[in-house]
């Protein structure tokens, strides 16, 4: 779910990492003017000569990316970008824009838009200020600024950048209908299971890889006294990421992408499956915490906070992306790693497991330089590795080495996104109309809760989902 | 001295101007708006209202509003009535008004969000449910073993009420001895002894009832294990066709004895040891939402109108009080003969006033409604703004729901005006 990530990282980085996170960027930045100096001679711009710092010998440039990335001269020109991010996240992210900043010479400012992007950002393009760059965290959102030709193409440099860096799934999902608007360049997991190790480990439990398994863990996990899995179902989001997942593992990606179009009706015996396979745990109320009640009264951070404190926990295991941790780290003492680990969503059936993912995507709104410029720099591996060492991030990018990442979590979720290369599936009701798959108390999100209520009513579950569907869709 | 017309329409211009702009033109655009499509573009008549009064949610948003308009401002106003009359009496009757008063000056969405916490379910977060929790087991004896229940794949089968109830029958000189497991390491009374088997003894029947688990999962199932604990306390029933024979308890070594007359009988675990513990009213369900919410909007509200009627009350004469307690008429007589009809104007202001305060109620649901049951709390307003914005993206259904909201508050503006004009010429 989009929305969550502007309130999602809370999480103070650490003042080491952020320490270490400086002397890299001393680093990179020193290498950068040695490229960035290179670039001026070729862009023949004429205000080039203010540089102060002289520029280190080009052998101190890293050599991953082979030194190719080219970024014109932007001296005097002032870019806006706009995104979702607040907080350490959009801090983050401001270290990127700042090397941006001295590769170019340009003056980028940040604009936060605030939880409605789409309308946020309708307004200022209908009053002629847009953003240079945008980062819109809804798919369907690009398709509709698409069409209404908001969106400016990325050039051939960004092209080329995205071409070398990005598997052709995560290209696909920044085009519409034949043209590549958009960029992925920060993105989420959402097919991690989290666990806590104190309780894993005085049940004597394991990391289980399939679903069948997962059950038995979570008996196991029962035996000993502490309730398994914590369900965060007062919030409809996390209920159709269940769901997603294991319709994802179980019917496969076609019949997934299929149902995310409603080209398959929710009437389909593959959703049958999947809800059936998900009642073996919603069903059992001795695996969820508090039972589907309690579930139905918890919130999505309280799911967590309450998964990694007390002795017993109230549960074992809670079910989310990789933005878990930063709620571990910012409301609970748990450290992510050692008390709070992580394993990817088992897989279901003879399925594949899963990963289910989301993201932001950056996309130009205005002509000009600075604007192909900069998706150009965030398509590189410079600036993914940037951006990671601030933690709380994801990157689709596989040339981007994993050791860029502050931690083995995150190392280890990188790597599963990674591994899945173009078998990963973008969120569902992310890509669903907002009245189905984004509404508190209706569509999909009340018609899992329903279901979470009655786990035992799967075709009633199935008729409601396809009416809202049907109504939302509009087919 | 005359006024001519042009003069008083020169003077009236700003204020028609800025009324019109305000709040006559969107009135009448969105009536217009009412009768397109959810782009605006296509004329569709009367569809929209079609669709209001055919979506099943819609519905309940009405049958809401309805309970609203009906208890919200009547249990106000009468809570506000009961006040103001009590507060006259007492000598730190301010002090009171300024605490009852108080809530008026939250807004309504601190409000909502206050009360969101009040009806948290768990007892340990929802005042409420820790009221009701408390009073609960206060009168009531909690389960040994809450959540417990015995292995499964062991002889003991899920049984009617909660209960397990072994498949074999009991026999003496083989103990019979009950695992249970899901009981946390450190909710294990402390002091308990490690289980140990029980000695066979003729002419009864004996066995023990252990926690079956060892830290780590260590242990072998059905197996009592050194170091697994014994449970003591858990009621071990005899049931023979139905009927209990005996019953014992398992001491502090987790064994337990039964008579003779258990030979034979199959071995029931009662449902008594394992309840769950009582979880409280579910305030935010499906069913008590509504008066929830209301709860909460009295809660704000009765202040506004103990402070009106109160200086309503200042009002009234008081020697007619005095003449009719003179006459013998008791003080209840005097409030229901004296007191109400004198205030009965101010009531009714105060009324109308919550009524179509109440009409407009969207806060305080759409915060304290969780999602799964904001539909079972639904209001027009609230819809309204589902329709247009929340989702639903169609302006022509929301401006639709804003209409019929209009005709339903008209009424009561036009009594309350016809009221004020009446008040006016007397």
């Amino acid at each position: 779910m989009h929305r969550l990530k502007g309130k999602t990282h809370i999480a103070p980085s650490g003042s080491a990492s952020r320490r270490t996170t400086r002397i890299a960027l001393a680093v990179v930045s020193a290498s950068a003017l040695a490229l960035g100096a290179a670039a001026c001679g070729g862009g023949g711009s004429d205000n080039g000569g203010k540089k102060t710092d002289t520029p280190t010998t080009s052998a101190a440039a890293p050599s991953g990316n082979g030194g190719a990335l080219q970024l014109p001269d932007l001296h005097g020109q002032k870019l806006e970008v706009a995104a979702v991010w607040t907080g350490p996240e959009q801090k983050n992210f401001q270290k990127v824009l700042d090397e941006f900043d001295k590769r170019t010479g340009a003056k980028t400012t940040f604009v936060p838009t605030g939880d409605s992007q789409s309308t946020f950002l309708g307004t200022k393009i209908q009053g002629g200020a847009p953003p240079d760059v945008a980062f819109l965290a809804q798919n369907g959102v690009l398709h509709q600024f698409a069409d209404k030709g908001w969106l400016k193409p990325l050039g051939p440099e960004a092209q080329a950048q995205l071409g070398k860096n990005f598997s052709p799934g995560w290209q696909k999902l920044g085009a519409w209908k034949g043209k590549q608007y958009g960029v992925y360049a920060k993105v989420s997991n959402k097919s991690l299971i989290w666990y806590n190790a104190a309780a894993f480990s005085n049940a004597g439990a394991t990391e289980p890889k399939t679903w069948a398994d997962f059950l038995k863990t979570a008996e196991t996990v029962f035996e000993s006294g502490t309730t398994p899995v914590s369900i965060g179902g007062a919030d409809g989001w996390t209920l159709t990421d269940w769901f997603e997942n294991i319709y994802l593992s179980q019917a496969g990606p076609e019949k997934y992408d299929q149902l995310a179009a409603h080209t398959i009706k929710w009437t389909d015996p593959s959703v049958k499956a999947a809800l059936t396979t998900l009642g073996q745990l919603f069903g059992n109320k001795d695996l969820i915490a508090g039972g589907a009640k309690g579930a139905l009264g918890t919130d999505f951070p309280k799911s967590v906070t309450q998964t990694f404190s007390a002795n017993p926990p109230a549960a074992a295991m809670v079910y989310e992306g990789d933005f878990v941790s930063a709620f571990i780290s910012a409301n609970t003492k748990a450290k992510v790693g050692t008390d709070a680990k992580e394993f990817p969503f088992p897989a279901v059936g003879t399925g594949k497991a899963p990963v289910v993912s989301g993201g932001d995507v950056g996309v130009a709104l205005k002509d000009g330089k600075g604007a192909q410029a900069l998706l150009t720099f965030i398509a590189s591996t410079d600036a993914a590795k940037v951006w990671a060492q601030g933690g709380g991030y994801l990157s689709p990018n596989k040339s981007l080495d994993l050791s860029a990442y502050p931690d083995d979590v995150q190392r280890n979720i990188a790597q599963s996104l990674i591994a899945a290369g173009d078998d990963f599936r973008f969120d569902m009701s992310d890509q669903a109309p907002a009245a189905f798959g984004g509404t508190k108390g209706e569509g999909e999100w009340k018609d899992l809760q329903d279901f979470l209520a009655k786990p035992s009513d799967v075709a009633g579950a199935q008729a409601k989902l396809e009416a809202d569907a049907t109504k939302a869709y509009g087919s | 001295m005359g006024t001519r017309p042009w003069v008083a329409a020169v003077f009236l211009l700003p204020a028609l101007v800025l009324l019109g702009a305000l709040v006559a033109y969107p009135i009448v655009y969105t009536v217009k708006r009412s009768f397109y499509d959810a782009d605006g573009s296509a004329f569709i008549g009367l569809k929209n209202f079609g669709t209001v009064f055919s979506d099943h949610g819609i519905l309940t948003a009405v049958r809401n509003n309805v309970v609203w308009v009906v208890v919200a401002p009547a249990v106000a106003t009468a809570l506000g009535l009961v006040f103001a009359v009590l507060t006259e009496r007492v000598r730190w009757g301010t002090a009171f008004k300024l605490i009852v008063f108080m809530p008026m000056a939250i807004s309504m969405l601190a409000a909502g969000i206050i009360f969101r916490l009040v009806y948290e379910q768990d007892p340990s977060q929802g005042v409420a449910n820790a009221v009701v929790v408390a009073v609960h087991d206060t009168f009531t004896d909690n389960a040994a073993y809450p959540g417990a229940r015995p292995r499964p794949n062991s002889d003991l089968r899920p049984t009617a009420g909660g209960s397990f109830t072994s498949k074999s029958t009991a026999a003496t000189g083989a103990p019979a001895d009950l695992p249970l497991i899901g009981i946390p390491q450190n909710k294990v009374p402390s002091g308990a002894r490690d289980a140990k088997p029980a000695p066979a003894q003729p002419g009864s029947v004996t066995g023990t009832v252990w926690l079956d688990f060892r830290p780590g999962g260590t242990g072998k199932p059905g197996v009592i294990d050194p170091g697994e604990k014994a449970l003591s306390g858990v009621k071990v029933q005899a049931v023979k066709d139905g009927k209990v024979v005996a019953s014992a308890k398992s001491g502090k070594d987790g064994t337990y004895k039964l008579p003779a007359a258990a030979v034979g009988a199959q071995l029931r675990l009662p449902g008594s040891n394992f309840a769950g513990k009582y979880e409280g009213i579910n305030w935010l369900g499906p069913s008590l939402v509504t008066p929830s919410i209301i709860a909460s909007y009295i809660w704000m509200w009765a202040g506004f109108a103990m402070v009106l009627i109160a200086a309503g009350l200042a009002g009234v004469p008081r020697e007619l009080m005095e003449q009719a307690r003179v006459d013998g008429a008791n003080e209840w007589q005097v409030f229901r003969r004296i007191t109400v009809p004198l205030l009965a104007p101010v009531l009714v202001v105060v009324t109308v006033t919550l009524m179509i305060n109440v009409l407009k109620i969207f806060d305080l649901v759409y915060i304290i409604a969780p999602g799964n049951t904001q539909q079972n709390a639904n209001v027009l307003a609230l819809q309204l703004y589902l329709s247009s914005f929340g989702g639903g993206d169609d302006q022509g259904v929301g401006s639709a729901i804003g209409v019929i909201l209009l005709l339903l508050v008209l009424p009561v503006m036009i009594f309350n005006i016809r009221r004020l004009r009446k008040e006016g010429r007397r």
